[in-house]
């Protein structure tokens, strides 16, 4: 490990004096409305966002969404919704999810500023499946909406280390002379189901 | 030197249209930059506290990488350290060869552009494919990136469109984005799927957690590492945050700075790698710590990447990245590049015009401008300016202490300067008027005219 030693002998002889972390008490804003917003901002990142009373509704409106009629390969874990018929779980290898039509999958919270939805990695069988799929419906509850990200970071804290990220719309590119084309390398549509 | 910003840039002004357009495309990316920042009320507090967590973070960044490497290492990630590009290389193709792997995905890295691992990894017999759609436009175009963000901005869609006819064998004469954007999902899919590994960047690395951030719109790093059984993040040592609630300020300056979106699509979280597979973090020095001792510069490791100096620089947008020859164009790379090498990018701390506007938008507050400033000084003091500007400016600052000789060579020029013919003012060495006009001459000094106001008969 000499080069580990080196870098790190080298970092402690050029540090710089020592300054103070800043606090980070007060940044971010609160909505009046965060459902409002988040459904706003949803919108702005290409995406669509419907809320639902309960998880029956949740499951009509995905049936009611164009992309799940026509869905052929299906992946839900959100019991209830969606009509599934491939098991996550028994799947050996994730290059045969390539191609997946829908997924259906929980999220933990969602985030009014900025239409960010954590989904927790360590509850899908295969990381693959968030972003191999052709569409993308996320349900969260209404009452695991936060307003920014810093009060998304302080519900994650604490939570058992693993893979984790968050979804704000479909995939997307403007490489091409800044035309926005949505359904780069990812999904191709993101729909959020905000329940209760 | 002929390879100097002004001789690249020289090139790239010529064709006027195209100067326009480029132009355009670029400033419109930094308007969009402006509404999406606009409608954020603590803006500017969060600016201060991310300049304020890069500079705590940098008084102790050996503490805090090693914090880093014990948790991601207690999350079974295994951690190599690279003092150089060379080092980073080999380690890179080290773990490739002993898995037997021989193709390659990779998401955006500006610190492997730096490496040069691209070539190296080629020239032994490793395929390579960049996965970010402006990234693949550019390595097939076999062309450095000219945007850290946007790779392919100096490109039309006409162009992009004839190099798929030939390399993806779209239809003949297509430039539509969306049909192109298309093609090269399939072209991509069927590299994400016989990848043996997908290397990514880093955007954050987390030392309370042993955890990585990575940010794409595309989704190509999360496929790239979600298939393959060896997922290797390079980062440069100062990517660290202490803390994973510091993300919250960066994850929502970032991509409103870099793009106007209020966030990235996809913002993952790597702690540890996939049940049954691997995860391997290169942390590269490369001269990051030495910078790290230079007090006048040393801010510009806070960068996060985002690319806003450069699309409101008017100097980038009017000579484009690749006039800058270096992985990193605009004010950041103008900082970084001739820090690194001084001799070889001595142009650039004077491809600006010290405005400030570079300052005034960058999300972590990097004084860029007073840092080109330090720089030139330097350059200055290394005897690297060219020797035109070096006599030019050493006859002004004779002839500034004194002020009588001041005064009558003024005098002179206000009556001799408009005698003079053109061809004899505008000589093949009076670089600077190469682009400029002289003002014509005024009839009367400042001085007089001030004497005039001052007495009150103007």
């Amino acid at each position: 490990m000499a080069s580990r030693d080196d870098i790190l002998a080298a970092l402690r002889k050029h540090a710089p004096p020592p300054v103070a972390a800043p606090s980070l008490d007060g940044l971010g804003v609160a909505f009046a409305d965060p459902l409002d917003q988040l459904a706003k901002a949803m919108a702005s990142v290409g995406g669509a966002c419907v809320r639902v009373a309960d998880i029956a509704a949740a499951a009509a409106a995905v049936a009611a969404l164009p992309q799940a009629a026509s869905a052929r390969r299906v992946v839900s874990l959100v019991p209830g919704v969606g009509q599934p018929n491939v098991d996550l779980a028994a799947v050996a290898d994730p290059h045969t999810l390539a191609d997946l039509d829908l997924a259906i999958l929980p999220g933990e919270l969602a985030v009014a500023e900025n239409a960010a939805v954590w989904v927790d990695g360590r509850a899908l069988p295969h990381r693959a499946v968030f972003v191999i799929t052709d569409h993308l419906v996320l349900v969260v509850h209404a009452a695991h909406v936060v307003h920014h990200m810093h009060e998304a970071y302080d519900r994650l804290a604490g939570r058992p280390r693993g893979h984790g990220l968050f979804i704000s719309g479909p995939s997307k590119t403007a490489d091409i002379e800044q035309v926005l084309v949505v359904g780069a390398q990812g999904a191709r549509t993101c729909t959020l189901i905000v329940v209760g | 030197m002929a390879s100097g910003h002004p001789d690249v840039a020289a090139r790239f002004v010529a064709n006027d249209e195209r100067l326009h357009w480029h132009d355009k495309a670029v400033w419109w990316v930094r308007q969009k930059r402006d509404v999406a920042s606009a409608v954020v009320p603590d803006w500017e507090a969060l600016r201060s506290a991310a300049a304020g967590i890069k500079r705590h973070t940098l008084s102790r960044l050996a503490d805090y990488l090693e914090e880093f490497e014990r948790n991601a290492v207690a999350l079974g990630a295994q951690v190599h350290w690279a003092r150089d590009a060379a080092e980073h290389n080999a380690i890179v193709h080290g773990l490739l060869v002993d898995r037997g792997v021989t193709k390659l995905v990779k998401a955006k890295s500006m610190l492997t552009e730096e490496c040069k691992l691209n070539p190296y990894l080629e020239a032994r017999g490793i395929e390579v494919i960049d996965t970010d759609l402006g990234e693949r436009i550019v390595q097939l175009a076999e062309e450095p990136p000219s945007h850290i963000v946007m790779p392919a901005i100096h490109r039309r869609k006409e162009e992009i469109g004839e190099l798929f006819q030939i390399h993806l064998r779209t239809r003949p004469g297509a430039s539509d984005p969306s049909y192109l954007t298309e093609a090269a999902r399939h072209h991509l899919r069927d590299k994400f799927l016989a990848a043996g590994a997908g290397l990514t960047g880093v955007n954050f690395a987390v030392a309370e957690t042993g955890g990585l951030v990575v940010c794409t719109n595309e989704g190509n790093a999360d496929m790239g590492t979600s298939l393959p059984p060896l997922h290797i993040a390079c980062m440069g040592v100062e990517k660290l945050v202490p803390r994973e609630r510091d993300l919250g300020v960066f994850l929502r300056l970032l991509a409103r700075s870099a793009t106007g979106q209020p966030v990235t699509a996809y913002s993952t979280h790597y702690q540890g790698p996939r049940p049954g597979a691997e995860l391997h973090i290169v942390i590269v020095d490369n001269g990051r710590a030495e910078l790290s001792g230079r007090e006048a510069i040393r801010d510009s490791l806070g960068c996060i990447r985002c690319g806003a100096c450069m699309n409101t620089c008017p100097v980038y947008r009017r000579s484009g990245g690749h006039s800058y020859g270096y992985t990193v164009p605009g004010p950041i790379g103008s900082v970084l590049a001739p820090a690194r090498d001084p001799a070889t990018f001595a142009t650039l701390p004077f491809a600006s015009t010290l405005c400030g506007s570079c300052a005034d938008v960058c999300p972590v507050k990097i004084e860029l401008h007073h840092q080109l400033l330090a720089l030139r000084q330097e350059i200055a003091r290394k005897h690297l300016v060219p020797w035109q500007k070096r006599t030019a400016l050493r006859l002004a600052a004779w002839l500034f202490a004194w002020p009588r000789l001041y005064r009558f060579v003024g005098w002179m020029a206000r009556r001799l300067v408009p005698l003079v013919p053109r061809r004899l003012l505008y000589v093949r060495w009076n670089t600077w008027g190469q682009q400029r006009e002289l003002p014509p001459m005024p009839r009367h000094s400042f001085r007089a005219r001030y004497r005039r106001l001052a007495r009150g008969q103007s």
